[in-house]
């Protein structure tokens, strides 16, 4: 009895749900904006989150060594400041890779190259370029590279770049979390009015079956067989809504593509939604089934107090 | 079968639907609820079916207090009534069919037992050949057939028609009364409230008064006196 009451509900909804027609055409309208307003937070904070990765990347301390420091001093100390578990990676770049780096940077200033061969010899000393695990780290590591080199009266270290940017380091590093915050915050308050304008929605194809909810209930169906196939139409807008709302997305990331990639944001968008489609559906999917089911649910009961 | 046992039902705004009514009605009765508009007529209709709860005395059921029932109980106790209003309640986006077999499935019967017996009650209506329509493809008639064909269908201890024919012509209105007449010869309970004098004098059945609230008259085979 249980498995025919099952299909029953199931049939009743989706009969709900077809011959509802134009009902069924509006709800399903309005979640499907809802959930592209979801899969579209999904998509920035991917954005926000790749961009801040850029960012992050682009802050590192230069180590600039002396130009009479022994390679294999030179080596010691990498190994020491990667040994600290605020470092994420230490790059070694030799005198002449320093030279050539310079040469290059240059190309077109035919003074400073001329004045370079006048030298004759390579005035340039190696560099370690660290990186951290996270921006407000690089405090820490400053601080360990000091000791360094106060410690010891014949450091390979000659200068240490982090006192000239140490402010940029610190605005990004507080920009970068405050931006991730804020990301979130914006994420969820849209995610909320989304799910509030579908509740109300659903409500609203809830309101205009009153009528027909104290029928059944005069008639002596039970509450859970007066709710079930409402229930059941919920999670058909839920699930076709999601259905369109990513077929949408499709043209729309297709089109953001090449502008993402363009702002320095490190990811093409429609390259990103396509690898990331189950996911992303998933979640959307999800969201889709638990708006639609539960207002259903919620919108049915305020009718059945009869 | 049915008792009120001194009803009264006052509203929030102070308004004395029913003032201190009691009455019996016994298995296999026939009775007419007849009085102006206000007169407390469909109050309690309401009161029987479990819509409203009275302010102050009880209904009974078979010797249940229907005011008592908890959720389930009047689910159950719902599925023994069967009800007929004016304005027909079908559901609209169910076919005929679709809008009788609802009160089986409701009930928990088999798919066996709503094949069987919809297309028979379908018959008894004279509404076979209509069974695939929608209600709005049905005159009022039609209509109020199809909510007679789903009260009777669960085979209830008592049909309620609340005004059944006041939107129907006068053929209709004929029809109507003739299949609940024919309902209560075998055997089941009818309550009809309604303010068409013919209605009531065709039928020549109980007539219950209701003026002002209260009982004005009680008459075993009485004929519409307001």
């Amino acid at each position: 009895m249980l498995r025919t009451n099952i299909k029953r509900v199931f049939k009743s909804g989706f009969l709900n749900f077809w011959r509802n027609g134009s009902v069924s055409f509006t709800a399903v309208l309005i979640m499907t904006m809802a959930l592209l307003v979801v899969g579209s937070l999904i998509l920035t904070q991917a954005l926000l989150s790749s961009t801040l990765a850029q960012i992050k990347d682009k802050v590192d301390i230069n180590v600039y060594l002396a130009t009479s420091a022994d390679e294999s001093d030179i080596m010691d100390l990498k190994k020491r400041i990667e040994s600290q578990p605020e470092v994420l990676t230490v790059v070694y770049s030799s005198r002449e890779d320093e030279l050539a780096k310079f040469k290059a940077k240059h190309e077109n200033d035919e003074l400073t190259l001329q004045a370079l061969d006048e030298i004759g010899d390579n005035p340039l000393g190696a560099s370690l370029e660290i990186k951290a695990k996270d921006p407000s780290q690089y405090e820490g590591i400053a601080t360990f590279l000091d000791n360094q080199k106060s410690d010891n009266s014949e450091s390979v270290i000659d200068k240490v770049n982090y006192s000239r940017n140490k402010s940029a380091i610190a605005a990004l590093t507080n920009i970068i979390t405050a931006s991730d915050k804020l990301g979130f915050a914006v994420a969820l308050f849209f995610a909320i009015i989304a799910f509030l304008i579908s509740f109300n929605t659903i409500r609203l194809t809830i309101y205009m079956a009153r009528e027909e909810i104290s029928v059944k209930r005069l008639v002596g169906a039970s509450t859970r067989y007066i709710k079930g196939p409402f229930v059941v139409s919920g999670l058909m807008y839920g699930f076709i809504a999601t259905a369109l709302a990513m077929l949408l997305l499709i043209p729309i990331t297709y089109w953001a593509g090449p502008y993402t990639l363009g702002l320095g944001t490190g990811i093409n968008i429609f390259t990103y939604y396509l690898s990331n489609v189950f996911s992303i559906g998933g979640t959307m999917f999800l969201a889709g089934l638990f708006i639609g089911s539960l207002s259903s649910y919620l919108a049915v009961k305020k009718y059945l107090r009869i | 079968m049915i008792y009120f046992d001194k009803v009264s039902k006052t509203y929030q705004n102070d308004t004395k639907a029913l003032d201190s009514v009691s009455f019996t009605i016994k298995p296999k009765e026939f009775v007419s609820i007849v009085g102006h508009s206000g007169a407390g007529k469909t109050t309690i209709i309401k009161m029987i079916l479990g819509e409203e709860k009275p302010s102050h005395g009880s209904v009974f059921f078979e010797s249940v207090n229907i005011s008592g029932l908890r959720k389930d109980d009047m689910t159950d106790y719902r599925r023994r009534v069967g009800t007929v209003f004016q304005d027909f309640r079908l559901l609209p986006n169910l076919t005929v069919y679709e809008n009788i077999a609802f009160a089986m499935e409701a009930c928990g019967r088999t798919d066996e037992e709503i094949s069987a017996d919809v297309p028979h009650v379908l018959g008894l209506v004279d509404l076979t050949k209509k069974m695939m329509n929608f209600p709005h493809q049905l005159s009022g008639g039609e209509k109020q057939r199809v909510a007679i064909a789903r009260a009777i269908v669960n085979q209830p201890d008592i049909i309620i028609a609340d005004e059944p024919t006041g939107n129907l012509d006068p053929v209709s209105t004929y029809d109507i009364i003739q299949i609940l007449k024919k309902i209560n010869d075998l055997g089941t309970t009818v309550i009809l409230t309604t303010h068409n004098k013919g209605v009531v004098d065709s039928i020549g059945k109980r007539v219950i008064t209701m003026e002002g609230g209260k009982i004005a008259r009680d008459d075993k085979d009485g004929k519409f006196a307001i």
